[in-house]
This record gives structure tokens, C-alpha cells and sequence, in this order.
């Protein structure tokens, strides 16, 4: 009986419930961009001021994050490392969209041979998870900024070339192109005014879940002491630098850690919501 | 009514059955060989990989041994040049090291001078015991989460879904971190090193499985909700059916599907985690070997890792496949041999 009645249901409820996730979400992300642009309006801390007689003070009035075992305040330097994160993030999707991109539109366009060449180089590649991709190539380059953002960005790029290749071929075969073609249109001019753009849409939501997925992957390598390391104060280098102190001062590892979370989940949530938004839109 | 009894498997003759086995036998064979094809193709990429690394390789070699950073004479350069093979052409080498892998050889440490598989050795298994387990245990969380929420009300199933999602979106190393703070250091129940024995495995497996069955909830979710829809659901109820009835013999047949496709995949995230949680709880496993020769560059140490691991990867992938032959009866019947 309520089987029948059920299947109206799931978009209204998602409705009432996206509102507020979304608007909190709207907000750590605010957060996370005026961190990175403009930290001094967050805090009136230097990352850097060192106070040997404060150091690894709990989380306090004073200190919201406490502070670590030089005494600099945790919470200005999440601040400040801000910047750092989203620039590996936001780098790391860049590559790997362009990437993508390229494979994704080569193989969907040309069909054929290059076609499953590509695809199953992709194969290939998937059979390596990406932090051990990214592992072998830190291995080989030595750990640096530009290889966490080479590693994780070339890491994430077959999923995304993937769905860029079913995109392409998917609006390939769709009544417009169809009909542009028919109208006498160049090949370029369709690939240009329709088949780019409406292939690249639905990826700007998959691109916003990217960043947040690059945030962590990079967070992750750095916690293994093999990304960014210490004296900055990039969030995994800020989990690296706790760790040593896990058994006695768990804010140092836990709160940095607790902004990632926020920040993945907050851009997931908005990822998801432009995503039903696109697809709404293109029905 | 027809369509409830057709999701279960029929009961087949022998002779069927045998004359089945006989039709899908090159598709199998097919599948088989096309992983072993991935595997050549990954030992290709890790092996060309190591011809990225900067400057001369026997240089580095003697280097990383040395600690020192200087030029070498072709004198002591060829004794290493010897040993690893790298006077012979990039051809050569390739055919050597992808030979090499059929035989268990996946070349020499560049740090410790030994073969690569014995570096590993035994540090697989409580690498692989961790992940399966892993494995099991997200997947018995997920099940027992969403069979308990999924359409329970607007409450009990937002409560469901929202702790799906959360938990979802956590990396390893913090979930590992709250864990070990909590149960370790706050409340000592568990050990902060944790050896390869059961209680020090409880922490690592939760740190993994707690994120996975987010996902594969979410996953599962989803096809429930669709599948509670479904006409035969309604059609097993008129019959009389209890609700725990249809949930347990009609709908988690069908909602697992999709979660079991991703467990392949799952596979791949879960190594990556189990390198974190091994580094995270001081366990012994390959995790620990990875990250000190990432550290100390032993490219060939670090490659032989990745490729054991898509190893398992696609290893798994492929039982994923055998095993949704059996749960969904449907695709042998319509499919065939082909995805």
C-alpha cells in the first residue's frame, strides 16, 4: 500500500532537507576562501609567534585550537595554511580535469582504435590506488609541493577521463548534434558551440567534489610525512607535526583534521546539490 | 508474483548446468586473460616509471648507499650497472623485469641490495588480513545500518543517511586519530601500538571498515528505497509477507548489487587506508615498508608494492564478477559472458 504512494516523496524531502546543509555548507566554504585570501581578518595572530611558555596549551578562550610545542596558536595557522590546501587542492583538480579532458575528447571523438587504446590505458591505470600512485611517483621526484599536486592530480585524472569519454559520446549521439550536423555546420563548429559545452557541464559539479577529495589525498600524503612538510603550516603538514604528540595533545592532530573533514564534507554537499541543480536544469 | 520468484535461482539440472559451465568457459577465459594483460601493462608503467628518476641510476644507487651525494668513476659505477642490469638496452630491461614478474621476481631494493619480494616477504599478509577484514566488517555495518533505517520513517532513516554520508566523507588517518585518542590513550582499552594479534587489530579494521560502510550504505540505500518501490515487493506483501521478510528475502537481494560491484573497487581505497592505519597504530605490514621506501627512494621497493597491489586489485575485481554472477542470476541468463 504505501509502495504506491512512495515514489513522489524523495525529491520533496530532499528539498526540505538540502536547505540548511546547504547554507551551512555555503558558509565553511566562505570560511575556507577568505582564510585563503585574506587570513588577516580571521585571526590577529601570527602563524609564526613563537611562546615557548604556552606551548602545547588545551583548547582555551584564548587559544580555540590551542597551541603547539613551539606555543604558535593552531587556529591562526589553519588560518594561514588555508591558501596552501586550496591552491593544492584546486592545482591538483586543474590537472587532472586538463588531463581528463584531453583523453576523455580524443577517445569520444575519434571512436576507433584510439578509442580503446585509451580505454583500456585508463583500465590500467585504475588498478593503481591513488595515494600509491602518488606514492611512486613522490618515490621517484622526492616530496615536494609540485609533485603532491602532479601525484594526486595525475591520480584522479582516469575517473574523470572516464566520464568525460561516456559524456562526449553520449551528447555525440543526442537529436542536436544530430541536427546541427544535418544543418550543414562544420565539424569544429558543433564540436565548439555544442558538443564542448554541454559534454563539460555536468563535470563543473564533479570538479567542485574534486577539490575536496585533492584536499584530503594531499592532507593524507603529508600526514605520511611524504607531501608538505612542517615548518609551513598546510593542513597535512600541521597533522604531520602533531603526531609525535598524539598520546598527550590530541587537538594538534584532531582539530586540524576536524577543518578537513568540514571542508570535504561542505564541498561534497555543494557538489551534490549543483549536480541535481544541472541535471534538473538539462530536463 | 512470477517476477518475486524469478530473482531466486532456479533449480537447475546437472546436465544444464554443465552444458552452462561449457558456454561461459571462453568467457571466463576471456576475462582471465585480459587481467593478466592489465598486469603486463601495470609492470610497464612502474617500470618506466623507474626510468624517470633524475640522473644516472647507479649514481643514485650509490648515493642512497653512501649517503653522500657526489660522481662515481665508471670503475665503481659498473659493478652496479652490472648488478641491476642497467648496461643492457631499455628493451632488454623491460623484457627482464616483465619476464622477471612471472617467475616472483620483482627486481632488487635499491637500498638494502636484496630482492624486492623478499624486502616485502611477509609483510603481505597482515597487510592483506587487515583489509579483508576491513572488508568484512564495513560490510556488516552497512548492512545492518541501512536494513535497520531505510525507510523507517523521515527520522530514523535522515538519522541513516546522514551518518552515511558523514561518515562517507572521512579520511582514514582521522577517523585512525579519534580512534586511537578515545580508545587508546583516553580510554585504554585497546593497545597504541598495535601488534598483528586481535586486539590490536580491532582499531586498524574499524579505522578503515567505519568510512567504507558510509559509502557502501549509501550505495545499498539507495537501491533499497528503489527496490521497496517495486510492484513485486508490493506483490510479496499482499501475500502476507512481514516486512522483515520482504526486506531480508526480496529487497537486500537486489540492493546489494551495486555495492558488490564497487567492493572491486572499495579494494583499492581500502590498501591506501590500510598504508595510513598501519603507519597510524605502528602495525607491521606493507604499509610501513611503503613509507620508508618512499622516504628513502627505493623506486624498485615502492613499485613492487603497487604492482603487488594491483595484483590484488584486479584479482579481486574479477572474483567481484564471479560473485555477481551468483548473486544476480539474471545477467548469466541475458548477458552472457559480457559485461
Amino acid at each position: 500500500m504505501s509502495a504506491l504512494t512512495l515514489p513522489a516523496r524523495p525529491a520533496i524531502r530532499f528539498d526540505l532537507r538540502a536547505r540548511p546543509g546547504t547554507v551551512l555548507a555555503l558558509l565553511v566554504v566562505a570560511f575556507l576562501v577568505l582564510a585563503a585570501l585574506v587570513p588577516g581578518l580571521l585571526t590577529h595572530r601570527s602563524p609564526t609567534a613563537i611562546d615557548l611558555q604556552n606551548n602545547l596549551a588545551h583548547p582555551s578562550w584564548s587559544h580555540p585550537f590551542g597551541t603547539d610545542d613551539a606555543g604558535r596558536d593552531l587556529y591562526t595557522r589553519v588560518v594561514y595554511g588555508a591558501r596552501e590546501s586550496l591552491g593544492i587542492g584546486l592545482g591538483a583538480t586543474a590537472l587532472a580535469m586538463a588531463v581528463a579532458i584531453l583523453l576523455g575528447f580524443t577517445a569520444g571523438l575519434a571512436g576507433g582504435w584510439v578509442d580503446v587504446v585509451i580505454t583500456r590505458a585508463l583500465e590500467v591505470v585504475f588498478a593503481f590506488p591513488v595515494l600509491l600512485l602518488a606514492l611512486l611517483l613522490i618515490s621517484i621526484r622526492g616530496p615536494s609541493v609540485g609533485t603532491v599536486i602532479v601525484a594526486v592530480g595525475l591520480g584522479s585524472a582516469p575517473g574523470y577521463a572516464r566520464m568525460v569519454r561516456g559524456q562526449v559520446r553520449s551528447v555525440r549521439q543526442s537529436g542536436y548534434v544530430e541536427a546541427a550536423g544535418a544543418l550543414g555546420h562544420r565539424r569544429t563548429t558543433v564540436i565548439r558551440r555544442h558538443l564542448f559545452p554541454n559534454a563539460i557541464r555536468p563535470l563543473v559539479a564533479v570538479m567542485t567534489l574534486g577539490v575536496g577529495q585533492s584536499i584530503v589525498w594531499a592532507s593524507g600524503l603529508a600526514f605520511l610525512g611524504l607531501g608538505v612538510s612542517p615548518p609551513s603550516s598546510e593542513w597535512g603538514a600541521l597533522l604531520d607535526a602533531g603526531r609525535q604528540y598524539i598520546t598527550t595533545s590530541w587537538w594538534l592532530e584532531i582539530l586540524p583534521g576536524l577543518v578537513i573533514v568540514l571542508v570535504a564534507l561542505a564541498v561534497t554537499s555543494l557538489g551534490r546539490t549543483l549536480q541535481h541543480r544541472l541535471e534538473g536544469a538539462a530536463r | 508474483m512470477s517476477i518475486a520468484l524469478d530473482t531466486r535461482p532456479s533449480v537447475r539440472s546437472g546436465a544444464r548446468a554443465a552444458q552452462e559451465a561449457a558456454r561461459k568457459a571462453p568467457a571466463l577465459l576471456g576475462k582471465v586473460l585480459s587481467a593478466v594483460l592489465v598486469l603486463i601493462a601495470a609492470a610497464s608503467v612502474t617500470f618506466f616509471a623507474q626510468l624517470l628518476i633524475p640522473g644516472d641510476r647507479a649514481t643514485t644507487i650509490l648515493n642512497l648507499q653512501t649517503g653522500r651525494s657526489q660522481k662515481w668513476s665508471a670503475a665503481e659505477l659498473a659493478p652496479v650497472n652490472e648488478k641491476f642490469g642497467f648496461d643492457h638496452p631499455v628493451l632488454v630491461q623491460w623484457l627482464h623485469y616483465v619476464g622477471g614478474l612471472f617467475q616472483g621476481d620483482l627486481g632488487t631494493s635499491f637500498t638494502q641490495y636484496r630482492p624486492v619480494t623478499q624486502v616485502i616477504g611477509d609483510q603481505l599478509l597482515p597487510s592483506l588480513v587487515l583489509t579483508l577484514s576491513a572488508l568484512v566488517v564495513a560490510w556488516l555495518l552497512a548492512l545492518t545500518i541501512t536494513l535497520l533505517t531505510v525507510k523507517r520513517g523521515r527520522f530514523v532513516s535522515g538519522l541513516g543517511s546522514s551518518w552515511e554520508a558523514v561518515t562517507a566523507s572521512l579520511p582514514p588517518y582521522w577517523v585512525g586519530v579519534v580512534l586511537l585518542v578515545l580508545f587508546a590513550v583516553k580510554w585504554p582499552i585497546f593497545p597504541v601500538i598495535g601488534g598483528t594479534d586481535l586486539w590490536g587489530t580491532v582499531l586498524p579494521v574499524l579505522t578503515l571498515a567505519i568510512p567504507l560502510a558510509g559509502f557502501l550504505g549509501q550505495v545499498t540505500r539507495d537501491e533499497f528505497e528503489k527496490v521497496l518501490d517495486q510492484p513485486f515487493v508490493t506483490t510479496a506483501r499482499t501475500r502476507g509477507m512481514s516486512d522483515t521478510g520482504v526486506r531480508l528475502r526480496h529487497a537486500l537481494r537486489h540492493s546489494v548489487l551495486p555495492a558488490i560491484t564497487l567492493s572491486g573497487w572499495a579494494l583499492g581505497a581500502l590498501i591506501s587506508g590500510a598504508v595510513i592505519a598501519e603507519n597510524i597504530y605502528g602495525r607491521p605490514g606493507i604499509g610501513q615498508v611503503l613509507v620508508t621506501a618512499v622516504n628513502t627512494r627505493d623506486v624498485p621497493t615502492v613499485s613492487g608494492i603497487v604492482l603487488v597491489v594491483a595484483a590484488v586489485y584486479v584479482v579481486a575485481n574479477l572474483l567481484v564478477d564471479l560473485a555477481f554472477r551468483l548473486v544476480d542470476p539474471r545477467l548469466a541468463v541475458s548477458k552472457g559472458g559480457q559485461r
